[in-house]
Parts: structure tokens; C-alpha cells; sequence
């Protein structure tokens, strides 16, 4: 078991190191097939270990493989903690994984850094697998940190593109501020629970649950109240939580591979799977759980309103992922975890699908990411266009969809819950229902629909069309008037991602949320329980009961909304853009987040450096101390310079001088 | 009516002070030292009175026979612009009368009779007569004071070298030989043997 | 009887006579010597004097011994003006300042 984890993991950090150390020796097509055979490897392993866990019932796996450190009693280790949690997302991270390198040979064809793209790709895959298989805090930390890493280099893959440096430099400086209190959440763990390992801690945390600590002041803060909180700030973080989810929108500027991996199916549900790992924490503080409640449920209708009124493809389906992240994290608050973890699968799938089809769209469109310019595509790219209806049906919650297994349980669950915020949080995931539908279809009836595209440029690039292989076939000779089908490398991911996307819901619903799988890795208290709460009468019935409820309606009602605003009378779209005025210009301006947190904290900083600058430095440290003491001395020495006439006889002078005034002395004491 | 000895020590001291001033006044050098050694000669009496006979001869041989005839030697040797040495002779007099005036009051205040008078540190016995100076000195020399008497003579030999190396140059003019130079020379140094076409012979 | 103050007095009249000396003849390095022999003989006076008086050789000791080092100090002081004097065609202190910095 041992040796096929570890090749789980190190399979794709062998190829990113290849394609990234040696990728002028291998060159494009080394690059992506060392890449893809190390992720595939782990793909097919890791589906064996989904398999031995969901099939064959294989028992828990925790071992540590190597100790870095001990300190104080204080174990630092690699380690891998395999459940069916563990099994579940390895499995969703390396099959994304894979048909994102596919994707990603044709989407990435002709761009710079082709063989550098590879190998960050495959370097993520190898820390979001760590990250997932962890057994300790600490290597949760590091697989957090490395995803980090890899997701700030991605963004910033254009690096020549003063945008792309912003973006990165944001998602890096606002993923620092979760990670501050991802990591004091971790060293609260380590000082009152003296361990570093999930097992240790979980087994100790019950003994802490009444326990208080004084942080400041006088004040008792309950200790596991603070130290889930802590953990929470670095899921907020990471899974672009308001009101630290300014990073994600930006991080557009990535390629669109990686915001289908990195940004959509992956490393931004970290902070849910961890949220899920720490589901025994989360249990003993009812404060931290309505907390991550509120915030889910905020994020979750207001990032969904946004999404209305973008332009840009990717920023739409960004929108859409911080909005269904915001469910996911609602289910936890609602001690869903099943839920929130069923959802993150099926996300995963139909987000992934989703931005692929965008991608394939914008290499249609040569890259042009505008929706007002497109239209009609679906006469030009038939494969991209029924894969991304599939995705948005799955993403509004179509019946018999996945996504509509996932959030109907979520929004069950909720209102189900009954800590504080339940109401508030219901109340706003079945409005985000409607705005869902709403967003997903104005943006597929915009692409998709219509006489044909707005405004299209065709290439200026000369390529030739007849020459070359198959993967090369969308790009286009100089007057090609229309979008043109991608090549089979980007439709095939699309329609792998699909089949999931469409029955992966149906098929696993029942074990998954309502059955047994989740037994004995996630921790549900009894008075929380949600999920137990909702009755379920197998897969049909529970779709009959979705059919007939309020969330159901919605959705249709926000398809139906966008197919008559958006494809018989876009006037009206106009209309109200101008008669609500103002709630067009909040969310256009996204709640004026950005513009805050620009002119607060960055211009902030920048005034407390300048004065830091102009008074610690320059005026203290250089001109106090360094030049003042230099100045001093200098002053000192112009003065004493006098005295140094280099005449003998002043010299001899001053001596006999001083021997009269030490005589004198003598004389007057008597 | 004083004492004979006492009146030896008015002489000498009177002498000793007049030649000092002398010293301290004279435009030419050389009278300085001439009086110098005056000042020598008078205060050699006045250690003989306190009965410090050998240190009294050995002021006079070594300081006059020696010390000021190198004195003299270098006044006369070097060819010194008095008139310029002497500029700011008169301008610096009121201020050296101050100073050596304010020192002497100072001092006479210390040492005046009223500290070390007779009535306060009595008058020694005088010595026997078969009381040897040398031989008293002689003996605390080279007992009690043996080391501090070998670095003496170790400073004396250090003085004389210095003052050796520090004088000692080489003249380019002079004319002198190396012998080591004259014991490895060879004998193509001293001839060389060259060849030439016969010259025609001149008509 | 000769006091010991007598001796002393003399000998501070004549420390006073040179170091007034010093101030006078402040240009001619030969003449500084001088005086500095003048003053280490004023210096000798009060040691024959206190070794005299309070019956100890000691005295004569140091004397001696004072005699030794200025000795030596007139032989290199000497020597140092007659380089002087040939590399700079001087003795007149006032031209020597390089000791400035």
C-alpha cells in the first residue's frame, strides 16, 4: 500500500521536475508526455484506491513515512492518512488533473513556456495529492503553501502582462492573510493538543471542548472556538470566502487550464476538504460552525449576483465558482460535510467542464474572452457547445444532474439546521438557486446562441492549415470568417468531463450523502445532525421531492428569465441595466471590495512604509544614527583639528601648562 | 654669622642661577653651552656639599667632558641662522616671565622653609671621616639595584647604536673597497679578449 | 646649616629658569635641549638633597640612573637634529609641523 501512495504522489513530481529541469533536453512533446504519464499513473492508482476503499471495504491507512523532526515531544512527519475522504478526492484531483494536461497540449500549442506550463501543472498535482493525503497539520500546511505557490507562478504565467503580475501579486498577498491564521490555527493545535497529528489531535480535542484560553484582556474566548475560526481564516483564503475572495476573480489571468484546475475543481476546494478533515473540531464549537455558515451562505448569493452583470467568460464562470463554493462551505457550516464534499465532487467535474468549454470558446473566438462579441457558436463548435449546456444544466441543478443531487441537499441540509444563521443562510442559497440558472444560461445564451458572432477578428497569425497534424486544426489561415471547432485534445477532456458531470449525482447520492461512505471519517454531532434529517427514499424519490420544491422552480424560472431577456429581447437587459442604475454600478464595481481593499490596506501599507520610510529610516536609523553619528564626529574632529597645530613647542606648551595647573591643584588642597 | 659651608652654597647657588639665566638668554649658541657647563661645574659643588661626591665627579666627567662637548661639537658643526632662531625672542618674554615666575611661586610654596625648613627636617650628621661615597653607592648599585644598573648600560649601548645608525650615511663620493666584492671576482670581470679585422695600413 | 628647603628652593628656581627657557627659545631645538638638561639637573638637586637629608643611597641611585638615560636621550636627541638638519636644512622648530595631521 505503501509503495503505490508514495508513486501516487511522487509519480508527478518526477515528471514536473523533468519537464521543468531538463525541458530544454526533452523539448514540447517530452514535456507533456513525461507529465501525463506521471498524473496518469497516479490517476489509474488513484482509482484503484477509490476502488479497494468503496468496494472492497480496505481499512483506514495511517502511517507516518519519514520523521523530519522531533522537537520537544513535537513529532514533524510525513505521513499519509488514506480514508475513503483521502480516496475520494485523489481521485477527483489526479482524473481533473489529467484532462487538464490533455486539454492543455492543444489549448497551450503555440504559447511561450509551453514545457514551463507542464511542469507547474504536474508540480500542483503533486501538492494538492500531498495536500489531500496528509495525515498532520504540518504537511497539510506545506501541501496548502505548495498549491499556493504553484497557483500564484500560474497566475502570473504571462508574465510579461502587467495584469497578470497584479492578479498574482493580489492572490499571493490575500492568501497570506488566510494563511496567518491557517498557521496560528496550526500552532494553537500544536500548544494545547501537543501534536501535530490528525488522529492525536481529534482523539484530544473532545477534553477541550468546555476549555477557554485568554488571548487578550480579560476576555475567555472558548479554545476550540478560536483555534476552528483560526483554521476557517485559511479555508477563507484559500477557497475564496469573502471577504478574502478579491484573489479569485483575478486569477483570470492564469491560462484557462489552470482555472479550470487550479481555480475552479481543486486547490480552491481545499479549504473545504479541510474544513471537512477537521470536521471533529468543527463539531465541539458551534460559534466557528455558524461563522463558516454566514460566510458561506453570503458568498454564496452575493459573488452569484456579481456573475450577472460580467462580460468576460472566465470571469462568469469565476463568479459561478465563488458562488458554489460558498455552498459548500454553507454545508459544512450546516454540518453537511457529506453534502459539502458531494457537492465539491460534482463541482469539480462540471466547473472543470465548464471553464474547458470557455477555453475551448476563447481559442474559437482567438482569443477574445468579451460575451458580448460572441454569439452563434453553437452552428461553429458542436462539441463545446453541447458539453458546456451539459455543464450549465449540472450547474444550475437540472434534475437528474449532478449538481442538482448536491445542492438540493445542501439547501435541505440548511434548512435543516437549526444553529444560529440557519434561516439567514437558507433564505440566500435558494435565492442563489435563481441567480445561478440566471448567470449560467445569460452567459450560455450569449455565447451559444444568436446569428453568429458579435464581433469576430479573425487570426492575423499565418498558419497553415493543411499542413501539420490534426492537434493544429484550429488555428486558422488569415481570412477564416467564423469560430471553428477545437481539435480533438480539447473536445476530449470535454466529453470525458461530461459523462460525470451528468451521472456522476444520480450514481452516488445514495451512499455518498445519505448512506455510509462518510462513516467514521467525518465527525457529525448528534444535535447537528442535517443531513439524517432530510428523509430520503432512494435516488428517484428524492429527485420527486426535488422536482416539487421551492429551489427547483427557481432554477427553471432563471432559465427561462435568461432564455427570454437574453435571446428574444435583449432590450430589456438594457433597459433595467439603466433604470437600476445603481445596483448595476455596486455589482459592476463588485461591491467596491477591490476599491477598499486598494485604497485600506494597500494604500495603507504604502502610507505606513513611506512613513516608516521617511521617519524610522531616514530620518532615525540614516539620519540620527548613521550620518548623525558620521556628522557628530566629523563636527567634533573639524573642532579638535585646531588643536593639532603639528608645532613642538605648542605641544610642550600645553604640557608645562597643564604640569602649572596640576601644581596649582596641589598647592590650593594643602 | 653664617657657616663657610653655607657660604659655599650661596656661591654656587648664585652662580648656578646666574649661568642658568645666561643658558636661557644668550643669542649665540655656543655661549648657552659654554654656560651650561658653568651651570655644570656650580651645581657639581653644590652636590658636594650634600656629600654626593661621586655623583658630583661623575656629573663633571660625564656631562662636561662628554654630553656638552657633543653639545658644542653639533652647535658648531651645523650651520645654524641665529637671527632667525631667535625671532620671537622678545615677543615670547613677557609670557615665559609669567609662567616661570607663577611655577617658582608654586614650587616655593611646596618646598619653602615652612615645609622643609631646618627646624623641620634636622640637618644629618655629618659623615666620618673614613666614609666612602663610591663605595656606598658602589655597593647599593650592585646588590640592591644590580638589574636596573644592567638595563642602564643595555640603554647606553642602544643610544650608541642609534645614534650610530641614525648619523651613519653612505657618500657616494667616497672612495672606499668591498673586500667581499674583491674575493669573487672573476677574470673575465677584469679582461675581455675581442677580435677585429686587421686594419688596412695607413698610407 | 644648609636647610634642605635652601636646596630645594635653588633647584625650583632653576626648573622655573628653564621651562622659562622653553617659552623663550621655542624655535632653536639645540636650546630646548638644553633646558631639558637644565631641568633634569634641577631634578637631580632635589633627589642629592632628600637622599642627603634623609641619609638613604637611594637617592644617589636614581640620580645616577638619571644621569645614564639623559645621557643617552642628548646622544639620540643630538643625532636626530643632525639628520634633521641635513634633510631639511633647519633646526628651526616652527618648520617642523608635519606631525599635523
Amino acid at each position: 500500500m505503501e509503495a503505490i501512495l508514495l508513486t501516487i504522489v511522487l509519480a508527478p513530481l518526477a515528471g514536473a521536475l523533468i519537464a521543468g529541469l531538463l525541458r530544454n533536453q526533452v523539448g514540447k512533446v517530452g514535456a507533456h508526455s513525461v507529465t501525463i504519464l506521471g498524473v496518469g499513473i497516479s490517476c489509474v492508482l488513484s482509482l484503484y484506491v477509490l476502488y479497494l476503499h468503496a468496494f472492497q471495504g480496505a481499512p483506514v491507512y495511517n502511517e507516518s513515512v519519514y520523521i523530519w523532526m522531533v522537537s520537544d515531544g513535537l513529532r514533524m512527519e510525513i505521513g499519509f492518512l488514506v480514508d475513503r475522504l483521502t480516496a475520494m478526492m485523489m481521485a477527483v484531483v489526479t482524473f481533473v488533473s489529467l484532462m487538464v494536461h490533455i486539454y492543455t497540449i492543444g489549448y497551450m500549442a503555440h504559447e511561450d513556456g509551453y514545457e514551463r506550463f507542464f511542469s507547474y501543472i504536474a508540480l500542483f498535482t503533486f501538492s494538492m495529492l500531498m495536500l489531500v493525503m496528509a495525515n498532520n497539520f504540518l504537511q497539510l500546511f506545506f501541501g496548502w503553501e505548495a498549491v499556493g505557490l504553484v497557483s500564484y507562478l500560474l497566475i502570473g504565467f504571462y508574465f510579461k502582462r502587467e495584469t497578470a503580475i497584479f492578479a498574482n501579486m493580489k492572490a499571493f498577498l490575500v492568501n497570506r492573510v488566510g494563511d496567518f491564521g491557517f498557521i496560528l490555527g496550526i500552532a494553537a493545535v500544536a500548544m494545547y493538543f501537543g501534536t501535530l497529528d490528525y488522529a492525536e489531535a481529534f482523539a484530544a480535542a473532545p477534553q477541550f471542548a468546555d476549555a477557554t484560553i485568554t488571548i487578550w484582556g480579560d476576555t475567555e474566548w472558548s479554545l476550540m472556538t478560536v483555534v476552528c475560526i483560526l483554521l476557517f481564516i485559511g479555508a477563507m483564503g484559500k477557497s475564496a470566502q469573502v471577504p478574502l475572495h478579491v484573489w479569485l476573480p483575478d486569477s483570470m489571468e492564469g491560462p484557462t487550464p489552470i482555472s479550470a484546475l487550479i481555480h475552479a475543481a481543486t486547490m480552491v476546494t481545499a479549504g473545504i476538504f479541510m474544513v471537512a478533515r477537521m470536521s471533529p473540531l468543527y463539531e465541539l464549537s458551534e460559534t466557528a460552525l455558524t461563522f463558516v455558515l454566514v460566510i458561506g451562505a453570503t458568498t454564496a448569493f452575493f459573488m452569484g449576483l456579481i456573475g450577472i452583470v460580467q462580460n468576460d467568460i472566465k470571469r462568469v464562470v469565476a463568479y459561478s465558482t465563488l458562488s458554489q463554493l460558498g455552498y459548500m462551505i454553507a454545508a459544512l457550516g450546516a454540518s453537511a460535510y457529506a453534502a459539502g464534499l458531494f457537492h465539491l465532487m460534482t463541482h469539480a467535474f462540471f466547473k472543470a467542464l465548464l471553464f474547458l468549454a470557455a477555453g475551448s470558446v476563447i481559442i474559437g473566438m482567438h482569443h477574445d474572452q468579451d460575451i458580448r462579441n460572441m454569439g452563434g457558436i453553437r452552428k461553429y463548435m458542436p462539441i463545446t457547445h453541447w458539453t458546456a449546456l451539459l455543464g450549465s444544466l449540472a450547474l444550475i441543478g437540472f434534475p437528474g444532474f449532478s449538481g442538482f443531487f448536491s445542492k438540493d441537499a445542501i439547501i435541505e441540509a440548511v434548512h435543516h439546521s437549526q444553529i444560529a444563521g440557519a434561516t439567514y443562510a437558507h433564505v440566500l442559497l435558494v435565492a442563489g438557486v435563481f441567480v445561478t440558472a440566471l448567470y449560467s444560461f445569460r452567459m450560455y445564451f450569449l455565447v451559444f446562441h444568436g446569428d453568429g458572432p458579435r464581433h469576430f477578428e479573425p487570426h492575423h497569425e499565418a498558419h497553415d492549415e493543411h499542413g501539420g497534424a490534426e492537434a493544429q486544426e484550429h488555428h486558422h489561415v488569415e481570412d477564416e470568417p467564423t469560430p471553428h471547432e477545437s481539435p480533438w485534445v480539447v473536445t476530449l477532456p470535454l466529453i470525458l468531463l461530461a459523462i460525470p458531470s451528468v451521472v456522476i449525482g444520480f450514481l452516488t447520492v445514495g451512499p455518498m450523502v445519505f448512506g455510509d461512505y462518510f462513516d467514521g471519517v467525518l465527525f457529525v454531532a448528534a444535535e447537528h445532525n442535517t443531513l439524517g434529517a432530510i428523509e430520503y427514499h432512494g435516488v428517484l424519490g428524492f429527485m420527486l421531492h426535488g422536482v416539487m420544491a421551492l429551489p427547483f422552480w427557481l432554477a427553471i424560472g432563471g432559465l427561462a428569465t435568461a432564455w427570454y431577456v437574453y435571446t428574444q429581447k435583449p432590450e430589456i437587459a438594457r433597459n433595467l441595466a439603466r433604470r437600476l442604475d445603481w445596483a448595476h454600478f455596486v455589482l459592476d464595481r463588485k461591491y467596491g471590495f477591490d476599491e477598499f481593499n486598494q485604497a485600506v490596506f494597500a494604500g495603507g501599507s504604502k502610507l505606513l512604509g513611506k512613513f516608516l520610510w521617511l521617519v524610522g529610516d531616514r530620518a532615525v536609523i540614516d539620519g540620527l544614527a548613521v550620518n548623525g553619528s558620521a556628522h557628530s564626529v566629523g563636527k567634533l574632529a573639524a573642532i579638535m583639528r585646531f588643536v593639532q597645530t603639528g608645532m613642538l613647542y605648542h605641544y610642550a606648551m600645553a604640557i608645562i601648562v597643564g604640569l602649572l595647573v596640576l601644581l596649582g591643584w596641589f598647592v590650593l588642597r594643602g | 654669622m653664617m657657616g663657610f659651608e653655607k657660604f659655599l652654597f650661596y656661591v654656587f647657588s648664585v652662580f648656578l642661577i646666574f649661568s642658568a639665566v645666561m643658558v636661557i638668554t644668550r643669542k649665540n649658541p655656543v655661549h648657552s653651552a659654554l654656560f651650561l657647563v658653568l651651570a655644570f661645574f656650580n651645581s657639581a659643588g653644590l652636590w658636594l656639599l650634600a656629600e654626593a661626591e661621586f655623583l658630583a665627579i661623575a656629573l663633571v666627567l660625564v656631562y662636561v667632558g662628554a654630553v656638552m662637548v657633543l653639545f658644542l661639537f653639533v652647535v658648531m658643526m651645523l650651520d645654524i641662522n641665529i637671527a632667525e632662531l631667535r625671532a620671537g625672542f622678545v615677543r615670547n618674554a613677557p609670557v615665559a616671565i609669567v609662567v616661570a615666575i607663577a611655577m617658582a611661586v608654586e614650587l616655593l610654596i611646596v618646598v619653602g622653609p615652612q615645609r622643609f625648613g631646618i627646624d623641620v627636617v634636622a640637618a644629618p650628621e655629618p659623615r666620618p671621616a673614613g666614609y666612602s661615597n663610591t663605595e656606598e653607592l658602589g655597593l647599593a648599585l650592585f646588590t640592591e639595584h644590580l638589574y636596573a644598573f644592567e638595563i642602564a648600560a643595555v640603554i647606553l649601548l642602544v643610544g650608541i647604536v642609534a645614534a650610530i645608525g641614525l648619523t651613519m650615511r653612505k657618500r657616494p663620493e667616497t672612495k672606499y673597497q668591498d673586500p667581499s666584492r674583491q674575493v669573487t671576482v672573476k677574470a673575465s670581470d677584469r679582461l675581455r679578449v675581442i677580435k677585429m679585422d686587421a686594419e688596412e695600413k695607413a698610407r | 646649616m644648609i636647610a634642605l628647603s635652601d636646596y630645594l628652593i635653588v633647584a625650583a628656581i632653576l626648573f622655573s629658569l628653564s621651562v622659562a627657557g622653553i617659552f623663550l627659545n621655542r624655535k632653536n631645538v639645540i636650546l630646548l635641549l638644553m633646558c631639558i638638561e637644565l631641568m633634569l639637573l634641577a631634578v637631580n638637586i632635589n633627589f642629592i638633597a632628600f637622599s642627603h637629608f634623609l641619609g638613604d643611597t637611594a637617592g644617589q641611585v636614581f640620580v645616577f640612573f638619571i644621569l645614564t638615560v639623559a645621557a643617552a636621550e642628548a646622544a639620540i636627541g643630538l643625532a636626530i637634529l643632525v639628520v634633521l638638519f641635513r634633510s631639511r636644512q633647519t633646526i628651526n622648530v616652527a618648520d617642523l609641523d608635519t606631525l599635523k595631521g
